[in-house]
Formats: structure tokens, C-alpha cells, sequence
């Protein structure tokens, strides 16, 4: 059973604000699974259950098309979601070292995405048309080209170094 | 019926050209993803600076009522310029001087001496990496001069914001003459005439699909644009959007007037923001500017436009289940008949067209099918962009005549082939890559092809979207084909048998190959499998899929059963078939790789020289995780 909080109340809120800027309608299923994931950063399963009630469909529609599209995740993702492209020039230029590389310093697996601290998130993504700067990561908006083992570790390093700063302040 | 806002084109052009020739200096930084990544955006706001601290008037959007004669500076981003293996790049006008990895601190010499003193800055030309020659401006620069670029044309040189620097390049000019000149009928026959195939891969004539939603019954019809570019190691598409938007909006608009259609999709997918945000504003632009929305040109007719973002599912640029996507559910394929054309979006007949060729429209339409037609070859008309990539000097976006040679693209446009530390050699190349997941591999035999739909056909390839990944000798053709195979695999929706079914049993046998267990019996079925899913697949993704393993399959076969046969790896890519050694030289004798081998296969005295005893050794990589001294042989 889930408990209805005043917090998820207001978290809700903001749900049908956005199932009304999109008009309840239902061909705008993926547009609106898209700025609840904005909000969320991931799709909570009551959420899915009440965008279904609210666009009078069913659930497993709903969740159907959010499992579909790599896009969508049903798990919450860290503050830095970080996105090695895996695209044909990225993979001839080494971006499988990369992700290893990565994934090691940060204690994750090809199973295990997400860091215990829900600090980072590793994925593997498909091409992200920057074939030129082959390989690719993008970390949140930030792209990163021409990277190696050494400049990824810099770069990671620095975001870490950043929050420990951060959390020290606090 | 009146029009609230008729925009005369003519006079926007002038009074845009007028102000443009008020301009002391013009400077353009690439702002396409490429060069953002490698902070063009940083070198855009210390030019904003500089200029102003140096006393100069600067503008990044021209007034065109303006009327003095001030030394002012214009400022703007353009879209993808296509060099970006050299970006950020800074061109400045008029003298058309390209300057090649900018960096910030570059911006203030650069004012000081190029922009108040017309000084050339000779360390940030381009160097040509063959003969060391610096080369001044595009028209200098292999790279640029030997390409055609008719559809990039503009890209790269106009702000792709500026709706009147678009309209001052002759834009929107076509869709005017569509909508007011021109009868449906007449554009489809142009169409027809000038040869546009479609260049998102299958090849269909654009006029061709026209006429058929022309003569479709019914009211209510669509245009749909597909900027779904998933092929990995394509990007023309995206600098297309991304470098002049406006001109594949009117190309939607001339595809509306031709068939009869008032509202239209433009899918962009989602790992293109810059994109999606640059193609939203220029439909904003174009709405405020009266060109797009209601009675249009004051002929009567009117067109919509929305943006919808993709949520990343490859098999959605596969045009039925991308319209499946825009109706808002599971991006699935459905078979054909009956064809968009026929019932399409929300069941209504519906074009849909790739990002080029829509591109290629407005220029067709304002210049002639003639003009188009005499490039390319007797069945394959106009240029083509490819994203050249890979193992080559130049990586970057180009576009050439059909008929060009892969040799003139990959040695003369590209530079040469490269090895694994990017030096350029004439003995490396091994092969080139063409049109994705879809695609096949061509080699050295090869190279002096003239390029077109039917030649690549008939290679056993195909133009796909115009993905070029170039791959030296040091790549392993197998590895290659797996990761398609993987990649095709994963993106499989699922709704057939043959391709969800089919692909996984062909990456579990390419599995058994790169992992040493493959018999003749796994080659045979392999091949057998593939021709299976080829066949048998509902949609264009599944009947293409295996085309990355078949044409290896044919071109590589030695490399294949060398490494079902010999247990062998020739590029020492595959793991598991490398023979693992230690490099005596470079062991200290740790003692880490012995203590940390989970099977206890690695022996030797502190101090000493350790080896590995083949027979144990299951060449899981501990070791060469482990080694600080980089001394265990045979991990790639």
C-alpha cells in the first residue's frame, strides 16, 4: 500500500500540472513521461499509476511504453549521470577502456550503475553525434571529447573533489 | 483573405545585406556540438569581451535599420562547420581566415592583431599534417576544397538563429515560389526530375512518395521530418538542424504545399538538445516572422510545425514505428502496406522524410532539377553528406557527388588513415564502415568505386543515413561485427521472431568466436542464421541487421576462420584468444599479478622474472589490471 505523504502530495502537483499543460492527452504520453523524469530524474511506479488513472488508460500501457525507450529508467539515477557514448567511431577509438576505467574508480559494473552515495551514474549510450571528438562522454550537459584514461580520471576526480568541498561546508 | 503579417522576403534580403556591408569585421565561431565540447563557447564570450574592451561596437544580431558607420564587429555562432577534428574553430570576414583550435587565450591576440590591424596569425592556420603548409581560409584547405557542399552549403557560415540572414541567402524564397507560383503536381514532377532519392538510407524517390500522398483521398495530411539519426557514427543530420534549421523547415513546407498538408512532426532524438532547442526557435522565428503558420505567403494555405523530442529507441527511425512514437506509444514497426502514404499518422496519409532531403528541397525548387541532377551519377543524383570518422586524419562532416571514390574521401578529404596513436601512414587501412547497423564493410579493392545507391548494393553495404567509419589494421574485423550485432540486438523492439530471436543466436555465436569455442558448424550457421533475419524481419532494422556480419563474413573470411580455426586473434583485440605473456624487460617481479591470478597460474621469486603457464591461465586480465609496469603481453 503506498502512504500518501504531504511531501508526495506536493510531488503529485506538479504531475497534473504537467498532464494539463499536455491537454490529458493521451498521444502525448512520451512528451509528458519526459518532463515528469525532469522532475524526478527517474519514473516513480505510483507516478506511472497516476499519470494511467489521469489519461484513462491502462497501466501496463503506460508502463509498457516507459520500459521501451532507453530514455525512460524506473530506478533513480545519481546527481552526475555520466554517459559513455558507445557509438561505431567511440568503440574503434577505445570507448570500451573508458568505461572500464570508469567504472572501476567509481566501484561499478555492467549490473551496477548507480554508486551507493547516489552521487554517480554510469551508462553506455549509443551514438551521441560527436563522432568527431571520438571517444565521448558526456557528464549531465557537459560534453567531453578526445577524452583518455587520464583526463577522464581528472575530470572525475574534480567532480568528487567538488562535493567533498560542499559537503564539508555544510 | 488578409494577412496580418506578409513578409516581403526581397526587402528583408536588402536591408539584411545592406547592414552586413556596414560591418567592419565578421566574426563566425563553429558553435555545433563539436566544437562547444572543445569550448567554443568559452572563446565565444571572451570575443564578446575583448572586442568590447578594445572599443569596438560589437553586434550579434544585426540591426537592419541601423545607419551609421561606426567600426562595428558581428559576432555569431554558426552551425557545424565540419573540421571538427581541428575545432573551435574562428573564421573572420571578409577575408575569410580560418583559424584552427582556438583557445581563450588566443581571443585577445586575435582582436588585437587580426581584427583592428588585419594581421594574420600564422600559428593558428591550419598545417596541413602531409607537407606542413599552412593553409589561409577554407578555400585552401583539402579538406574544404575538394568537397561539393551544396545541402551543408550554408551551414557553417550563417547564424542559424538569424531568420534574416536565412531569407538573406535567398531562404524561403523556394517555399514562396511553391506556394504561390507553383501547382502540387509541379513540384512533385520536379522532384521527380532532379533524381532525390531519400537519403536517410532506403533510397525511395522523394518525388516518387510525394505523388502517391498527392493523389491519396482525404483532407487531412501530414509531413513528418525524421531527425531519428541513430546510426552510431552519424551525425549529418544533426549538423543539418543544428547549422541551418530554417532550411529544412521550408523544405517541410514545400513537401505541405506539394502534397497538401497542414501540419507537421519534425522527431528529433533526445541526444540531440542543440538541435531540438535550434529547430524549436526556428519555428518560433518563422511564425513571428509570417513565414510558417496561416495563409501562408497570403496564398491561403497554412502549416504547423511542432518539435517532438524521441526518448531513445533506435528502432524509431524507421518511419512506421516513428509515427507509432508520435501517436505516444511503444515505438514498434508495423508491416507495409499499407505505406505512410497511403495511412500513415493518426491513420492519415503522411510523408515522411529524412533530414537531407528535405534539406535538398528548397535548393532543388529555387535552382532547377537540372541544376541538382547534373552532380552524382545516372541513378544516384546530387551529393550526399557522410560523417567521415574513425581512424583519419580529418575527422569531420563532408559532402561530395555521388560517384566520388571512397579513396578521394578517405586520403584526399580525410587525410589518410591513422594508427592507433593518430599518426597518418599509407600502409594501415583496412577498411571503411558504411551505413551503420545496416551497413557493410568495404576494403581496399574497393576504394576506386564510384559511390551511389546500387554500386553499395551491390557491395553488400549500403549509403544507410552515411555513417563512414574509417578502421586501420590494427582493428579486428570480428570485434566489429559483434558490436553491430550487439548494438542491432539491443535496439531490437521484439516484435518479430526473426529479428529478436535471430539476432540474439547471431551475437551468441559471434560470441563463441571471439571466445574460442567455435567450430566450422558455428561459421555455417551463422551465415545461415543471417540470411534467415534477413528474409524473415518485419522492418527495414531487422532485414539489415545481419548485413554488418554477412559482408565481413565475405571480406574477412580468412580473419573469421582464423579465429575459429587457430584459436587466434591476429589484432590481439580478442581476449580470450591472445596468448598472454610476460614482458621480461619490463617485469620487476612484484609478486602482485602471482598473489592476485585467482587460478594460481602465474610463478616466480620475489624479484624475478614471472611467467604464465599457458595451461592454467584463463586469461581472465587480473594480471594486467594489477601490473604497475605494464608488462604483461597480449591485452589489447
Amino acid at each position: 500500500m503506498i502512504t500518501v505523504t504531504n511531501t508526495k502530495l506536493r510531488q503529485f502537483d506538479q504531475v497534473i500540472e504537467i498532464i494539463e499543460k499536455n491537454n490529458n492527452d493521451k498521444t502525448r504520453l512520451i512528451a509528458i513521461l519526459q518532463q515528469v523524469q525532469e522532475v524526478y530524474r527517474f519514473l516513480p511506479p505510483q507516478v506511472l499509476t497516476y499519470i494511467a488513472t489521469a489519461l484513462n488508460m491502462p497501466v501496463a500501457e503506460v508502463y509498457g511504453v516507459a520500459t521501451f525507450y532507453a530514455h525512460f529508467s524506473l530506478e533513480a539515477k545519481g546527481k552526475y549521470v555520466i554517459k559513455v557514448c558507445d557509438g561505431t567511431a567511440c568503440h574503434v577509438k577505445g570507448s570500451s577502456k573508458l568505461l572500464d576505467t570508469l567504472r572501476k574508480k567509481l566501484k561499478l559494473s555492467e549490473q551496477k550503475h548507480t554508486s551507493d552515495d547516489m552521487l554517480f551514474t554510469i551508462e553506455a549510450v549509443s551514438c551521441l553525434g560527436a563522432c568527431g571528438l571520438a571517444p565521448v562522454m558526456v557528464i549531465n550537459e557537459q560534453v567531453y571529447g578526445e577524452i583518455n584514461a587520464k583526463r577522464c580520471d581528472e575530470v572525475l576526480q574534480n567532480l568528487i573533489n567538488e562535493e567533498n568541498k560542499v559537503e564539508s561546508a555544510l | 483573405m488578409e494577412t496580418l503579417t506578409k513578409i516581403d522576403l526581397q526587402q528583408v534580403k536588402e536591408s539584411f545585406n545592406k547592414a552586413a556591408s556596414r560591418v567592419h569585421k565578421r566574426v563566425v565561431i563553429c558553435a555545433g556540438t563539436g566544437c562547444i565540447a572543445n569550448g567554443a563557447l568559452k572563446v565565444y564570450e571572451a570575443f564578446e569581451k575583448a572586442v568590447k574592451e578594445a572599443g569596438m561596437d560589437i553586434f550579434v544580431e544585426l540591426e537592419l535599420d541601423r545607419h551609421d558607420d561606426h567600426k562595428t564587429i558581428h559576432l555569431t555562432g554558426s552551425g557545424c562547420q565540419g573540421f571538427c577534428a581541428k575545432g573551435p574553430l574562428v573564421n573572420i570576414l571578409p577575408e575569410e581566415t580560418m583559424y584552427t583550435k582556438v583557445k581563450v587565450e588566443d581571443v585577445q591576440e586575435i582582436v588585437e592583431r587580426s581584427l583592428l590591424n588585419d594581421e594574420v596569425i600564422e600559428r593558428l592556420l591550419y598545417v596541413n599534417p602531409v607537407d606542413g603548409t599552412k593553409s589561409k581560409g577554407q578555400t585552401e584547405i583539402p579538406f574544404y576544397k575538394r568537397q561539393t557542399r551544396l545541402v551543408l552549403g550554408e551551414c557553417g557560415h550563417v547564424d542559424p538563429q538569424s531568420i534574416h540572414e536565412y531569407i538573406a541567402h535567398n531562404g524561403y524564397m523556394a517555399a514562396e515560389k511553391a506556394f504561390l507560383k507553383m501547382t502540387p503536381e509541379e513540384i512533385c514532377n520536379t522532384m521527380l526530375e532532379s533524381g532525390l532519392r531519400g537519403r536517410g538510407g532506403g533510397g525511395f524517390p522523394a518525388g516518387r512518395k510525394w505523388l502517391l500522398t498527392l493523389n491519396q483521398p482525404g483532407e487531412k495530411k501530414y509531413v513528418i521530418c525524421n531527425g531519428d539519426e541513430g546510426d552510431p557514427g552519424a551525425f549529418m543530420d544533426r549538423s543539418l538542424m543544428e547549422g541551418n534549421p530554417h532550411r529544412v523547415l521550408e523544405g517541410m513546407m514545400i513537401a505541405a504545399r506539394a502534397i497538401g498538408a497542414d501540419e507537421g512532426y519534425v522527431y528529433v532524438r533526445l541526444e540531440y538538445p542543440l538541435a531540438v532547442q535550434r529547430m524549436r526557435r526556428a519555428i518560433e522565428d518563422a511564425m513571428d516572422a509570417g513565414v510558417l503558420g496561416d495563409d501562408i505567403f497570403g496564398s491561403g494555405h497554412s502549416m504547423h510545425i511542432q518539435v517532438m523530442e524521441g526518448a531513445g529507441a533506435f528502432v524509431c527511425g524507421e518511419e512506421t514505428a516513428l509515427m507509432a512514437s508520435i501517436e505516444g506509444k511503444r515505438g514498434m514497426p508495423n508491416p507495409k502496406p499499407p505505406f505512410p502514404a497511403q495511412k500513415g499518422l493518426f491513420e492519415k496519409p503522411t510523408v515522411i522524410n529524412n533530414v537531407e532531403t528535405l534539406a535538398a528541397v528548397p535548393l532543388i525548387i529555387r535552382n532547377g532539377p537540372s541544376w541538382f541532377n547534373v552532380y552524382g551519377t545516372e541513378r544516384s543524383k546530387g551529393t550526399k553528406t557522410f560523417a567521415l570518422t574513425g581512424h583519419v586524419a580529418n575527422t569531420g562532416l563532408i559532402e561530395v557527388p555521388f560517384g566520388t571514390t571512397l579513396r578521394e574521401i578517405v586520403y584526399n578529404i580525410g587525410g589518410g588513415v591513422t594508427n592507433d596513436d593518430g599518426t597518418v601512414s599509407g600502409q594501415v587501412f583496412k577498411a571503411v564502415q558504411i551505413g551503420g547497423p545496416s551497413g557493410g564493410c568495404l576494403t581496399e579493392e574497393d576504394l576506386d568505386m564510384p559511390l551511389d545507391y546500387d554500386n553499395l548494393i551491390a557491395k553488400g553495404a549500403m549509403v544507410g543515413s552515411g555513417g563512414l567509419v574509417v578502421m586501420n589494421q590494427q582493428s579486428c574485423m570480428v570485434q566489429i561485427a559483434r558490436f553491430f550485432m550487439n548494438f542491432t540486438q539491443s535496439e531490437s523492439c521484439g516484435k518479430c521472431v526473426p529479428c529478436r530471436e535471430g539476432t540474439k543466436q547471431m551475437l551468441s555465436l559471434l560470441d563463441d568466436i571471439i571466445e574460442g569455442r567455435a567450430t566450422d558448424e558455428t561459421f555455417s550457421l551463422l551465415e545461415e542464421v543471417g540470411n534467415v533475419v534477413k528474409k524473415a524481419s518485419l522492418c527495414g532494422l531487422g532485414k539489415t541487421a545481419p548485413s554488418p556480419v554477412l559482408s565481413t563474413i565475405v571480406k574477412f573470411k580468412k580473419e573469421y576462420l582464423q579465429h575459429i580455426h587457430d584459436k587466434k586473434c591476429a589484432t590481439n583485440n580478442c581476449k580470450a584468444l591472445s596468448d598472454i605473456s610476460i614482458d621480461p624487460e619490463k617485469c620487476t617481479g612484484c609478486t602482485v599479478c602471482a598473489r592476485k591470478c585467482p587460478v594460481g597460474a602465474i610463478s616466480g621469486d620475489r624479484k624475478q622474472v614471472h611467467v604464465i603457464d599457458p595451461e592454467i591461465c584463463t586469461k581472465c586480465g587480473v594480471c594486467n589490471t594489477v601490473c604497475k609496469f605494464d608488462a604483461i603481453i597480449g591485452f589489447n
